[in-house]
């Protein structure tokens, strides 16, 4: 790895490292009193154990120029190993949680076993984590190739892909011992949110040189996606995340707004961070990777410009819909939902263009677990974005607000469109990158296919089941007009769907697992002949032909 | 001059009504202009054509 970089990279990564040691010294002497303190120890491990991995291959001799004729994949490849072993770890403690909502007594009794700590660690695991390190490792794949360039430096994507990790060990670890802004999906403190707007610039200005040396003169439709991704989630960050910290030396920090102002603020942030993070993002990956699996162009170029324009400026607006019936103005809250209304058409644009493109090779989704993983993602997304639409008008919402029918829509989106798309994606990928003709076991593939699906069906009918009861009872009056169910009533009633949940999630978690093993022994095993040459240097566990003599 | 809440909705209202009018029409303008439509095409082929080892030098 480190022998990929020049010389001068090197330098500089010791550099880079090196301060943030110092930072992680300082944030641990100086908040040693204070949870913070925590956080000064895994940074300065984190920046230490970097900075060894670097010094430790700072005599290698320089790169060969020739590397400059492939592409630089090496990122691509460690974040997909690292995105599959956080998918692993998210949907085991997500799965945990589920048991625990089912049997509540399952607990240790510990603090950082609570409910309210395990679930953000859910969340940020599987989104930030698994989701943010598919996206910035498919990025680099499918700017590159779309670009016919390769990235104009061997530094940055270490920096943006690490550096963004070092920002997911923050904010899971913190929520273990009780450290959270209390914003949803923007839980991490000030420190955090200040070190990912710094990786998130290097990510911005990293695309965007790469994309200044592309040799196609046309900007292929997925980098706009990706980029969208990365722009506006830089911008939803910053100003949800404005906040001021009680003293440097303190986790703890107020958000600069207050009141309904800073429910519309973190609103507007919660649901577009459901729009550019786990939409634009993997939009970008389906546009190029079921194109790509599926040999066929996609269906409608023009489909899928105006597709973009309309989910880029319509998103904008939706966030209000999750205050219906709050103190936010009854005009906001109309806003939000007439534009959530809109948003079907692109979001149904983008479906059914995905759909039209395999229109014409089904024999292939038939025959080939990978892109019927990018088929069903499709066929989700269409799904639970009428769904949200749906959800999003205020009488729906007096019904479906608060209840399980919510987790149903997320995890529709959450497995059966962002978790298949990735995995369709890692399939289609990881052959290629590792020189291998084909996955280590395509019978595999097919196991992890049906358990995700089946895992995903499973999950998603029992929260429908289970929320819309839920919402049923808590609006059902007697005669006398009070309320007919107690709260522990509702309780009761959705315990079989909580198991049918617990049992879902599962079988969606072993299909995960499944699929780590045969990425890795895809990684490791060699059996089959490796496929034609390349200069690119495949990690150390992968011996290639084409090997230079200093590695 | 004090931006009130009024002044804000007014604003959203009116200004906002015809950005979003005009947005949406310079959008759909450029995907149908039918000179783009080569290079579209070209664009949405190009993907399948390109090598998956190595940049076009």
């Amino acid at each position: 790895m480190v022998s990929e970089l020049t010389v001068a990279e090197r330098e500089r990564a010791m550099g880079i490292t090196g301060l943030l040691a110092l930072c992680g010294m300082i944030m641990a002497i100086g908040g040693s009193n204070d949870p913070l303190g925590v956080h000064g120890f895994i940074v300065l491990l984190f920046a230490v154990a970097m900075l060894f991995v670097v010094a430790s291959g700072y005599f290698a001799p320089e790169p060969p120029e020739s590397r400059l004729q492939s592409y630089y994949d090496s990122p691509t490849k460690a974040g997909i190993v690292i995105a599959m072993v956080w998918a692993v770890f998210g949907m085991f403690i997500g799965d945990w949680v589920a048991w625990l909502l089912a049997y509540p007594e399952l607990t240790f009794d510990a603090a950082w076993a609570s409910f309210g700590r395990l679930r953000p660690v859910h969340t940020t695991g599987v989104i930030f984590a698994f989701g943010g390190n598919a996206l910035i490792a498919t990025s680099f794949h499918v700017m590159q190739r779309t670009s016919r360039a390769r990235m104009p430096d061997q530094f940055s994507p270490w920096f943006v892909l690490m550096g963004y990790n070092l920002f997911c060990i923050l904010a899971i670890s913190g929520y273990f011992i009780g450290i959270t802004q209390s914003k949803e999906y923007a839980e991490p403190e000030w420190y955090a949110d200040v070190w990912l707007v710094i990786v998130w610039v290097t990510y911005f200005i990293l695309y965007i040189r790469t994309l200044m040396r592309r040799k196609e003169p046309h900007i292929y439709v997925a980098n706009w996606y990706y980029l969208a991704f990365i722009l506006v989630v830089a911008i939803l960050h910053i100003v949800n995340g404005l906040a001021v910290p009680v003293s440097f030396l303190s986790a703890k920090s107020y958000s600069l707004f207050s009141g309904v102002q800073d429910a519309m603020t973190q609103w507007w942030y919660g649901h577009n961070a459901v729009a550019f993070f786990l939409t634009a993002g993997f939009l970008g990956m389906l546009y190029y990777y079921l194109p790509k699996r599926a040999e066929r162009p996609i269906y409608s170029y023009r489909m899928s410009i105006v597709g973009f324009w309309g989910i880029t400026f319509f998103y904008m607006w939706a966030g209000s819909h999750h205050l219906h019936f709050t103190a936010l103005p009854q005009w906001v809250q109309t806003l939000g939902m007439t534009f959530s209304l809109t948003l079907l058409v692109p979001s149904w644009i983008a479906a059914a263009n995905a759909l039209l493109t395999l229109n014409g090779a089904w024999d292939k989704v038939r025959d080939d677990a990978t892109l019927r993983f990018m088929m069903i993602a499709a066929v989700f997304y269409g799904l639970s974005t009428f769904e949200g639409s749906f959800m999003a008008i205020r009488a729906v919402n007096s019904l479906s607000h608060y209840t399980d029918w919510t987790v149903g829509h997320v995890h529709a989106g959450a497995l059966g469109w962002v978790a298949m798309i990735i995995f369709g994606a890692f399939y289609a990928t990881v052959p290629s990158l590792w020189k291998r003709k084909r996955m280590y076991s395509p019978a595999l593939v097919e196991v992890h296919f049906w358990l995700a699906l089946a895992g995903t069906l499973v999950y998603v009918f029992a929260m429908w089941n289970s929320g819309i009861i839920q919402g049923l009872m808590w609006r059902t009056y007697t005669e006398s007009g009070t309320l007919a169910y107690s709260f522990t009533d509702t309780l009761v009633a959705m315990h079989p769907y909580y198991i049918a949940r617990a049992v879902g999630g599962l079988l969606f978690l072993l299909g995960a697992i499944v699929g780590c093993y045969n990425i890795w022994m895809t990684i490791r095993h060699d059996a089959e002949a490796p496929r034609a040459t390349g200069q690119e240097t495949p990690l150390p566990a992968a011996p290639a032909p084409s090997l230079q003599p200093a590695e | 001059m004090i931006f009130d809440h009024h002044t804000l909705v007014g604003f959203a209202k009116s200004v906002g009504l015809f950005y979003l009018i005009g947005l949406s029409l310079a959008a759909l303008a450029y995907a149908l202009w039918p000179s783009n439509r080569e290079r579209f095409d070209r664009a949405a082929k190009a993907i399948l054509e390109d090598s998956e080892d190595t940049p076009c030098l």
